[in-house]
């Protein structure tokens, strides 16, 4: 064992080693099994909760799901593709309007920064549905008139742009100033310096508060139903008044308003990991 | 120090001026700073410094903390607005006026000198989104309208220098920070600069790794690349520069050949600082 040492220094050494080993595996077994109970105590919760609330609504006998099944729920469920088609094109037109209103609001010259300020104040202080009506019912009296997917699309996107200047705005400032100093050091205009660096950076920044966006966009796009977009909350609210069954028709709404969510969710947290990972290698 | 004037101003020479055993005989300076001043608020940072470096020379800039010695090498090219002074990089002449810096015209010289004097800062700086080929072929693609082949082929010329052709590939976020920094040097190398500054470009670095910085640093200086180091490494200043310029309070307080005002100071100011580093070490 030792090698020309006093085996009387080895000896404790090795026990101390072992002695460590074991009492570090069992600590790791022993927050392994709390984990799992955690877990478990939190899904039998939900089951509990969500299971006992449908069983009072069932038991109450004043519900019958049966005319949902077929043609009426298969109805109800081809809205979703429209709700995530609106939701889609409205973030892409968002980030664009969010990218000018950040840039707007980063401007040193005064007209351009007044212009972004405005855009960002008068959309955040006005509600959602008053803008969506206005896109739609307002502008035709100037003889505007927008098909209501584009009316809606619009009303959305340019709501969420003005929320997300702010996040743009922040991921720009987060760039280091080291970035800049090093491509106006480079020779780079003002403008070649924003599109080939500070931008490429700034976006990695902030897609993760864009996939928040997103899936709030998601909910708030059942607004757009109100301009006649049949997406998902329109044929719920259609099939739950023919039937004089409401609730439902806005059940099974909610129910893939509530999936859709946490599938995105999952997604989000997975998108951020990895970037988290691929941060820790810079 | 200085008079505002509206007649050309006479040209302030730099006193210490020297030129070094590499400087061809005859030979104009490439970069002289004339009478810097620069103001942070109140707050009087550089109190008119006058600095001339031949071509091929290596200038060393030392002095402690907050003395005034980066802001010096900023003012150089134009990161920092000097507030009172004239610039001039290889026959670009740009005087300070901060009241007008922001007129296109006043952008486009600054431009121009920074085409000239490249800088290597002590964060490196790297694009993290860029490859380290695409760090070193974006300004000379970007700015100088080099082609991409030709950019390419500049940097990796460049790379290989410093000895990282086989980081060619990858994104600075994998390298070390002795490479990170040599692959700035590269990356300022392959605009095919008049001048080289560089801003304490191992003050970010882990001691081991220091060395690997400062060999590379010594190579260009005695190829004759053309150097204004700010830089707090005493026996990198000896060796590898030419003069050295002790600055304290805005103030240059004493300059020479290197070997003499680091062995042999003559101003007590310099002195103690030198005393004191020495002590540290």
């Amino acid at each position: 064992m030792s090698l020309g040492g006093t085996a009387g220094q080895q000896l404790p050494v090795d026990l101390v080693t072992m002695g460590r080993a074991s009492i570090v595996d069992e600590i790791a077994a022993a927050r392994a099994r709390s984990r799992v109970r955690f877990r478990t105590l939190f899904v039998l919760t939900w089951v509990v909760l969500v299971g006992g609330l449908a069983l009072l609504i069932l038991s109450s006998g004043k519900t019958d799901f049966s005319f949902l099944v077929g043609e009426w729920g298969n109805f109800i469920i081809a809205g979703v593709p429209v709700t995530i088609i609106v939701s889609i094109c409205s973030i892409v037109l968002a980030c664009i309007f969010a990218l000018l209103g950040a840039l707007g609001r980063l401007s040193t010259i005064a007209p351009v920064y007044s212009v972004a300020s405005l855009y960002v104040s008068l959309i955040r202080g006005t509600p959602l549905i008053v803008q969506i009506f206005f896109w739609y019912a307002a502008l035709p009296q100037f003889g505007i008139v927008l098909p209501a997917f584009l009316a809606g699309v619009f009303a959305l996107s340019f709501n969420y742009g003005a929320y997300m200047t702010e996040i743009f705005r922040a991921g720009i400032q987060a760039v280091p100033r080291g970035q800049r100093e090093a491509a106006a050091a480079l020779g780079m205009t003002e403008r070649q310096t924003m599109r080939r660096v500070v931008l490429p950076q700034a976006i990695r920044i902030v897609i993760p508060a864009v996939g928040n966006e997103f899936i709030a966009m998601i909910k708030d796009s059942a607004l757009v139903s109100y301009v006649g977009i049949q997406e998902l909350f329109f044929r719920a609210r259609e099939v739950g008044t023919r039937f004089f069954h409401s609730f439902e028709a806005l059940a099974l709404a909610a129910l893939i308003y509530w999936l859709l969510s946490i599938i995105l969710s999952l997604f989000q947290e997975r998108l951020e990991q990895r970037l988290a990972e691929s941060d820790r290698r810079s | 120090m200085t008079t505002p004037t509206s007649a050309p101003r006479e040209r302030v020479r730099d006193p210490f001026a020297i030129p070094g055993t590499l400087v061809p005989p005859g030979a104009e300076p490439i970069v002289h700073l004339e009478a810097i001043e620069k103001y942070y608020g109140s707050n009087h940072v550089l109190k008119g410094c006058t600095l001339e470096v031949y071509p091929r020379e290596t200038i060393c800039l030392i002095g402690r903390s907050g003395s005034g010695k980066s802001t010096l090498l900023r003012c150089t090219n134009f990161l920092e607005e000097p507030t009172v002074g004239v610039v001039e990089v290889d026959g670009i002449r740009v005087e300070a006026d901060p009241l007008h810096a922001r007129s296109r015209a006043h952008r486009e010289q600054l431009r121009q000198i920074r085409l000239r004097a490249q800088m290597v800062f002590q964060e490196f700086n790297l694009f993290p989104h860029m490859r380290v080929i695409d760090n070193l072929i974006e300004g000379p693609i970007r700015v100088r309208g080099v082609s991409k082949d030709q950019a390419v082929a500049t940097a990796e010329k460049y790379l290989a220098k410093v000895g990282l052709s086989e980081k060619r590939d990858e994104y600075p976020g994998r390298l070390s920070g002795g490479q990170k920094q040599r692959v700035a040097i590269a990356r300022a190398l392959s605009m095919e600069p008049k001048v080289l500054l560089f801003d304490e470009p191992t003050s970010a670095l882990d001691p081991t790794l220091v060395g690997e910085v400062l060999k590379v640093m010594a190579e260009l200086a005695h190829e004759g690349s053309t150097m204004v180091v700010v830089t707090h490494e005493m026996a990198f200043a000896r060796e590898a520069a030419d003069r050295v310029y002790f600055i304290e309070e805005g103030v240059f307080v004493e300059a020479g050949p290197s070997d003499e005002v680091i062995d042999d100071p003559k101003d007590p100011r310099t002195r103690k600082f030198l005393e004191r580093l020495l002590d540290k070490a």
